[in-house]
C-alpha cells in the first residue's frame, strides 16, 4: 500500500455573527490507497467539515489554522492542498483526485439537467475525453453500479429515479473520473436497510476493483463495522479515539466511544437497556474548556478534565485515545 | 388474548384514486390492502417495512387522517367505543383528543414562530379541553416536566433546541391532551444514536406511567426489537407477518422478514457475511405484481407465488404469516 493523504494539525474556525467558532481542532490522520476510514460522531461533531477541508470546500468564512498541513500524494508528486489558491488550481483536487458522495441524493443532482449530461459535463472538465467517449464511459459506469437499462437511465432526470437508484447514480458519477480518494458523507443514511446493504456491498466491490481510498462519514457504528478498516471517533471537532475498526469497536477506550456503543440497540440481547449518552452536544459557541467531552462524561476526573486538554495516549501501535484516564503508565501496566 | 383490544382492524384498506381514462374502471393505488390487526391496550405495537410499504398510511388511517376505503376499525378504551369509519362531527373531535400522532422530523414539526409553551398548549386550546389559562398552564407544566422540559425551556422558541430536545417537545404536545393511543411515526429516525436511546427510554417510561398504547412505526428493526411487544411487517400495503417480538426475531417465517433482519449491519467487524441480501427495490404501488406482492424479490418464489396471493395464516402463539411456502421453508430450515 502507498500513502494517499496526510492530514496534520487540521484546525478550522468559522467567523460568524455570533463570534468565531471552532469547528475542527487539531485533527491528524492519514490514509493509504485502498483503505477505508470511518469518521464517526454525532451531528455537530465536525465530521463533514473535516472531510470538506480536504478539498477546501468550506464556506468563505472558514479560517484554517496556521499549522494545518494537508498533503495529497499523487503520481506526479505530493500536492500541498492548503497552498492551492485559485479555483483553477483546485480542480486537480476537487473532482479530480478527490470525489465526494453526499447524503441526500435528491439534493445533489441538478433537477433540470439529465443524469447523463451531468456525468458527461464533469468528465469533460476533469479529463480530456471527447463527448462521445464521455457518454460511453458514463453509461458503462451506470451499468457497473447495477443500474439496469443504463442507456435509458442516462437520459432520465433525478426525479425519475428512486432513492437507491439516485445514490447509485451518484456513486457512478463520483467514480467515473477515477478519483484516488472518495469521500462518502452519510451515503446510506437516507436509504432503507435493504438498499443500504446493497450500496455498502457495491462500495466494497468498487474499492477492491479501483483500489482507491475512502473516507466514510456516518453516525452508524454498524455501517462502520461492516465497511471500514480503521475508524476515527470525533466529538466537537476533535478526534477522541482512533485505531483499527476491530480494536475500537471491540475494546473501546474513550468514554464517548463506549457511550455510542451502549446507546445502540443490540439484536442479540433484547433485554439490555439502552443507555443514552447523557445531555446534548454543546453549542460550538459554548465550547467546554479542558477535555471537550467533560460536560457529558460520567467518569470525568473532578478538576482535571475541566481544565486540562488530554493528549493522545497510544494503547498499542495503532490504537490511540485522548483521555486523562489513559496515561502511558496505566496502559503499560 | 382475552383482553379487548384497544384498536382492532378487520380488512382495513386505504385506496387512493389515480387519474384515470374516461372509460373502464378508475385505477386506484392500494396503499393499504386488507390489513387485520389487534393492538392490546398498554402495549407497544411495532410496524416495520421499507419506504413505500404503507406503514405511514396505515398509521394515519387509524387516526382518521387517511381515508378508510373498506374494512372495520374499532377503538375501545373501556370508556368509549368508536367505529372509526363512521365517526364524524363531535365524536370525531372527541376521538382526536384520545388518539395522537408524533412526527418524524422534529425540525419540521414545530412552528418556529411559537414559544414552546404555546406549541404544547395549542392542542388544549384547539380542542377546548381546559376552561382557563391557569388550567392550561398547569397542564402544560405537568406534561413538560414528564418530558424533562423545565420552565425556562417553555419561554423559548424551537430554534434554541437540539434535535433530541425538539423531539421531547413534540412528544409533550402529543401527550398534553391525555390520549390513550399514540402513533409514533419514525419518531427517532432523525436522531443521533446517543439521543435516540434517550427518546426511546422516555417513550417507554411515559407509556408505563400513563398507561398508553403505542403504534410505533419504524424502518429500523433493531429499535423495534427493543421497544415493542408485538411487531407487524408490511410490504406494498399488505401484511406479511405479525408476531410477538421475541418470536419474530427468533423464528421469522416470512422471507421478507428474514431479508430485513439480515440487512441490518452487524456490529461485529469479523462478521462481514453476505447473508441473504435482497435484490432490487420495492415495486411501484401503482403497478403491483400479480400473486404474492413479494414474489419479484423473493428468492423462494415459485409458479404458485406468481399467480395466487397468499392469505394471512395463523401459525400459533399470535404468529401470523402470509406466505405459500412458509411450512416447507421452515422444515428445510432455509430461514434460520
Amino acid at each position: 500500500m502507498s500513502r494517499l493523504i496526510d492530514v496534520e494539525n487540521l484546525t478550522l474556525q468559522f467567523d460568524t455573527d455570533e463570534g468565531r467558532i471552532t469547528a475542527v481542532d487539531d485533527v491528524s490522520f492519514s490514509l493509504e490507497a485502498g483503505e477505508v476510514m470511518g469518521l464517526v460522531g454525532e451531528s455537530g461533531s465536525g465530521k463533514s467539515v473535516t472531510a470538506k477541508s480536504l478539498m477546501k470546500l468550506n464556506a468563505g468564512n472558514a479560517i484554517y489554522g496556521e499549522r494545518t498541513k494537508i498533503t495529497l500524494h499523487l503520481k506526479g508528486g505530493p500536492i500541498d492542498v492548503m497552498g492551492l489558491k485559485s479555483a483553477r488550481d483546485m480542480q486537480v483536487v476537487r473532482g479530480g483526485a478527490i470525489s465526494m458522495i453526499f447524503q441526500e441524493p435528491m439534493a445533489s443532482f441538478a433537477p433540470a439537467i439529465s443524469i447523463g449530461n451531468q456525468m458527461v459535463e464533469q468528465l469533460q472538465i476533469h479529463t480530456d475525453m471527447s463527448k462521445k467517449k464521455a457518454r460511453e464511459v458514463s453509461i458503462e459506469m451506470l451499468d457497473r453500479v447495477g443500474i439496469s437499462d443504463a442507456s435509458k437511465r442516462f437520459s432520465q432526470y433525478a426525479f425519475e429515479l428512486s432513492g437507491g437508484m439516485r445514490q447509485r447514480a451518484m456513486i457512478a458519477m463520483a467514480l467515473s473520473t477515477k478519483p484516488k480518494l472518495l469521500i462518502a458523507d452519510e451515503p446510506t443514511t437516507a436509504l432503507d436497510v435493504t438498499i443500504q446493504a446493497q450500496v455498502i456491498d457495491l462500495m466494497k466491490d468498487l474499492v477492491a476493483e479501483f483500489g482507491m481510498g475512502i473516507i466514510f462519514i456516518t453516525h452508524d457504528l454498524g455501517v462502520i463495522a461492516q465497511t471500514a478498516d480503521k475508524v476515527a471517533v470525533m466529538y466537537l471537532g476533535r478526534i477522541v479515539e482512533q485505531g483499527p475498526v476491530r480494536d475500537v469497536i471491540r475494546s473501546p477506550a474513550h468514554p464517548y466511544t463506549k457511550g455510542l456503543l451502549a446507546a445502540l440497540p443490540h439484536l442479540d440481547d433484547l433485554d439490555a437497556p439502552l443507555i443514552p449518552v447523557p445531555g446534548d452536544i454543546p453549542s460550538p459557541l459554548e465550547r467546554p474548556t479542558g477535555c471537550v467531552f467533560n460536560t457529558r462524561c460520567s467518569v470525568a476526573i473532578e478538576g482535571r478534565c475541566q481544565r486540562e486538554l488530554p493528549r493522545f495516549t497510544q494503547i498499542d501501535a495503532t490504537h490511540r485515545v485522548a483521555c486523562h484516564l489513559f496515561t502511558k503508565e496505566s496502559v503499560s501496566a | 388474548m382475552t383482553e379487548t383490544p384497544l384498536i382492532s382492524t378487520k380488512g382495513l384498506s386505504v385506496h387512493y384514486p389515480l387519474r384515470g381514462t374516461l372509460i373502464g374502471p378508475k385505477p386506484v393505488v392500494r396503499a393499504v390492502e386488507n390489513v387485520s390487526i389487534d393492538i392490546a391496550p398498554g402495549s407497544f405495537f411495532g410496524l416495520v417495512g421499507e419506504s413505500g410499504s404503507g406503514k405511514t398510511t396505515f398509521g394515519r388511517a387509524l387516526l382518521r387522517a387517511a381515508p378508510i376505503t373498506r374494512g372495520d376499525v374499532t377503538y375501545d378504551d373501556g370508556e368509549v367505543r368508536y367505529d372509526l369509519p363512521k365517526l364524524e362531527g363531535r365524536e370525531l373531535k372527541e376521538y382526536r383528543s384520545r388518539a395522537q400522532l408524533i412526527f418524524q422530523d422534529p425540525y419540521a414539526a414545530l412552528s418556529p414562530r411559537m414559544t414552546v409553551r404555546d406549541i404544547i398548549a395549542e392542542p388544549l386550546e384547539v380542542m377546548g379541553l381546559t376552561n382557563s389559562r391557569e388550567e392550561t398552564d398547569e397542564r402544560v407544566r405537568e406534561i413538560a416536566a414528564k418530558c424533562r422540559l423545565n420552565l425556562e425551556h417553555l419561554r423559548r422558541f424551537p430554534h434554541a433546541f437540539s434535535g433530541g430536545q425538539r423531539q421531547r417537545i413534540s412528544i409533550a404536545r402529543a401527550l398534553v391532551s391525555r390520549p390513550r393511543f399514540v402513533v409514533a411515526d419514525e419518531s427517532v429516525a432523525a436522531l443521533d444514536v446517543s439521543i435516540q436511546a434517550d427518546v426511546l427510554n422516555l417513550l417507554k417510561s411515559i407509556q408505563q406511567e400513563m398507561g398508553l398504547t403505542f403504534l410505533f412505526i419504524s424502518h429500523d428493526l433493531s429499535v423495534v426489537a427493543h421497544i415493542c411487544d408485538n411487531v407487524a411487517v408490511m410490504y406494498l400495503g399488505r401484511l406479511m407477518e405479525t408476531a410477538p417480538t421475541r418470536e419474530l426475531f427468533s423464528a421469522p417465517r416470512h422471507p421478507y422478514t428474514q431479508a430485513l433482519l439480515s440487512a441490518i449491519p452487524s456490529l461485529d467487524p469479523e462478521d462481514r457475511r453476505g447473508g441473504q441480501k435482497l435484490l432490487g427495490e420495492i415495486p411501484s404501488p401503482t403497478n403491483p405484481p400479480p400473486g404474492c406482492k413479494f414474489q419479484t424479490r423473493c428468492p423462494f418464489a415459485q409458479d404458485r407465488c406468481r399467480k395466487e396471493e397468499p392469505e394471512l395464516a395463523h401459525i400459533g402463539k399470535g404468529h401470523n404469516v402470509s406466505c405459500h411456502r412458509w411450512e416447507e421453508l421452515a422444515a428445510e430450515k432455509v430461514l434460520a
